[in-house]
């Protein structure tokens, strides 16, 4: 085994341990926001917004998320391409990176794939409590906002702990349209290096520590709320 | 509908240091002759079962009007369409005057035509469940001052006083800072009344408040309301106890099949029914019990 690259790539590794963070913070907020969207939509009453939802979910928990970046990227990323007013924008340089092509893949992946968990977790959580709020006086917004969401959230905390580590791992797949994230920069240093294994090894270890470090922070949010295993 | 501040008088809840409820539930005065609940031809059905059929009702200030009645009698139903979680396809619901604006939607469905207008009543209208429906994702203080600074927009350290006097009143003072699924139904049931009178309602609405109790802890929650009904709040109760609404009641209603089949005064209703068929349950109740 062969460590000695790692004074080299140093800085380089961090910049694409960054990089994915960076993906899995993106994809993660946005792709929660739009997961509840999509939750409550499920739920609707209007026929319309139901069948909506339902067939987003259908399209992105029905194909890989491989060819889902690969869609963005090749597909809408060269059909960008054609339109010189773009090109000459300031929007360009975003644009042309395949960063933003896969965190919005990622982005639609989470809103599909958590919208569906986020569903299930509004259903489970009990009428009474809601009906509660309503006889009390709220609105029907606030009483979402402040009892049927965070109600269902703190429900499926150990769903979205698990949830945001695939999310991790999947963000790894960025590295096959060119972005430089962990496993990007591994793939650049066995190129250079002429490594097989030992910069996979070390991103995987920094891969399971960051899966470990995301566990551990649900697990403090799960602590946060004291209930007591009586429903 | 008079702004809440004419129904109640919080200066005197807090000048005198100690917590009275029943300033929160003072009549009001000459200007208010209608009756607080004023419910006409009431009728809903679910599906094929039509569950009240043509239901009139009325409460003063300062009721305590007790519906009894077998199960699927209607009587919760009828509670829950004085607040409108049950809208009911046919007939009026008054609140303190105020009509409750229906109307008839492209289904042919009755529904709310002005949902703001039910919120604001709601907060007039304390509801007491059998399932106490506490939110289990906050303590017991800020289960009972999320409506009053959310909803009523009163200032924090207002609603954390009346919380913390009307805890007291109900015995959880010492509770506050608990989560609900740390308090035996009990306790839960009687912060569940603290948290319905936190918004100093003009009338008190409990649907069966002990059913979900185990025995041993059915004589604590029944206390507490039975001290609400002597301090002069309104209010109307769903309830098997029998024993208990014969003392508390100013009022008893017996339903049976979606009609009120006998009203009177809890001695007219248990002592000398005129419906046989209220005497056979009251009898079966007592002798139960």
């Amino acid at each position: 085994m062969n460590f000695e690259w790692l004074g080299e790539y140093g800085r380089m590794m961090v910049l694409g341990v960054m990089t994915t963070l960076q993906l899995l913070l993106i994809a993660g907020t946005l792709g929660f926001a739009l997961a509840v969207l999509v939750g409550f939509g499920r739920l609707s009453r209007q026929p319309f917004i139901a069948w909506l939802s339902l067939s987003f979910t259908n399209l992105i928990r029905g194909t890989p998320l491989l060819v889902q970046i690969y869609v963005m990227y090749y597909g809408v990323g060269s059909l960008f391409v054609s339109f010189p007013l773009l090109r000459d924008s300031w929007l360009w340089p975003y644009l042309r990176e395949g960063f933003w092509y896969v965190a919005l893949a990622l982005t639609l992946s989470v809103a599909g794939y958590v919208g569906e968990v986020i569903k299930g977790g509004l259903r489970g959580v009990p009428k009474g409590e809601l009906e509660a709020a309503r006889a009390l006086g709220m609105p029907r917004l606030l009483m979402i906002r402040r009892i049927w969401l965070p109600r269902a959230i703190f429900i499926l905390l150990p769903t979205l702990a698990g949830e945001s580590v695939m999310l991790l791992k999947s963000t790894a797949l960025a590295s096959t349209v060119a972005v430089m994230d962990a496993l990007g920069v591994a793939n650049l240093i066995r190129n250079q290096t002429f490594l097989t294994y030992e910069p996979l090894l070390v991103m995987a270890l920094i891969y399971l520590l960051l899966a470990m470090l995301i566990e551990r922070l649900f697990k403090r949010l799960e602590m946060r709320l004291p209930v007591r295993n009586a429903f | 509908m008079p702004p809440c501040s004419t129904t109640i008088c919080p200066v005197l809840l807090f000048t005198q240091g100690r917590a009275s409820l029943s300033d929160t539930f003072m009549p009001q005065g000459a200007a208010a002759v209608a009756p607080i609940i004023d419910i006409r031809n009431l009728r809903k059905r679910f599906g094929a079962q039509e569950v009240l059929k043509g239901v009139s009702f009325t409460a003063q200030t300062g009721d305590v009007v007790s519906l009894i009645g077998a199960s699927g009698s209607g009587k919760s139903t009828l509670l829950r369409c004085m607040n409108m979680l049950e809208v009911p396809d046919s007939g009026q619901v008054l609140i303190a005057g105020e009509e409750v604006a229906l109307k008839t939607n492209r289904h042919g469905q009755t529904v709310l035509a002005d949902p703001p207008q039910v919120d604001r009543m709601r907060t007039r209208l304390g509801m007491v469940f059998q399932s106490f429906n506490l939110w289990p994702h906050m303590t017991v203080l800020e289960n009972l001052i999320e409506v009053p600074i959310r909803v009523l927009r009163q200032p924090r350290g207002e609603a954390i006083a009346l919380a913390e006097a009307l805890l007291a009143k109900v015995g959880m003072a010492e509770k506050r800072h608990s989560y609900p699924a740390f308090l035996s139904g009990g306790q839960q049931q009687r912060v569940a009344i603290a948290r319905a009178l936190a918004t100093r309602p003009s009338v008190m609405l409990f649907d069966e408040p002990t059913s979900a109790l185990d025995p041993e802890l059915v004589g604590e929650v029944l206390k507490v309301i039975r001290d609400l009904a002597q301090d002069g709040c309104t209010m109307v109760l769903v309830t098997h106890e029998m024993a208990f609404a014969r003392d508390v009641s100013s009022k008893v209603m017996f339903l049976h099949q979606g009609c009120i089949e006998e009203a009177g005064t809890a001695r007219q209703v248990f002592e000398n029914p005129g419906s046989e068929r209220c005497r056979q349950f009251v009898n079966a109740q007592f002798c139960r019990a």
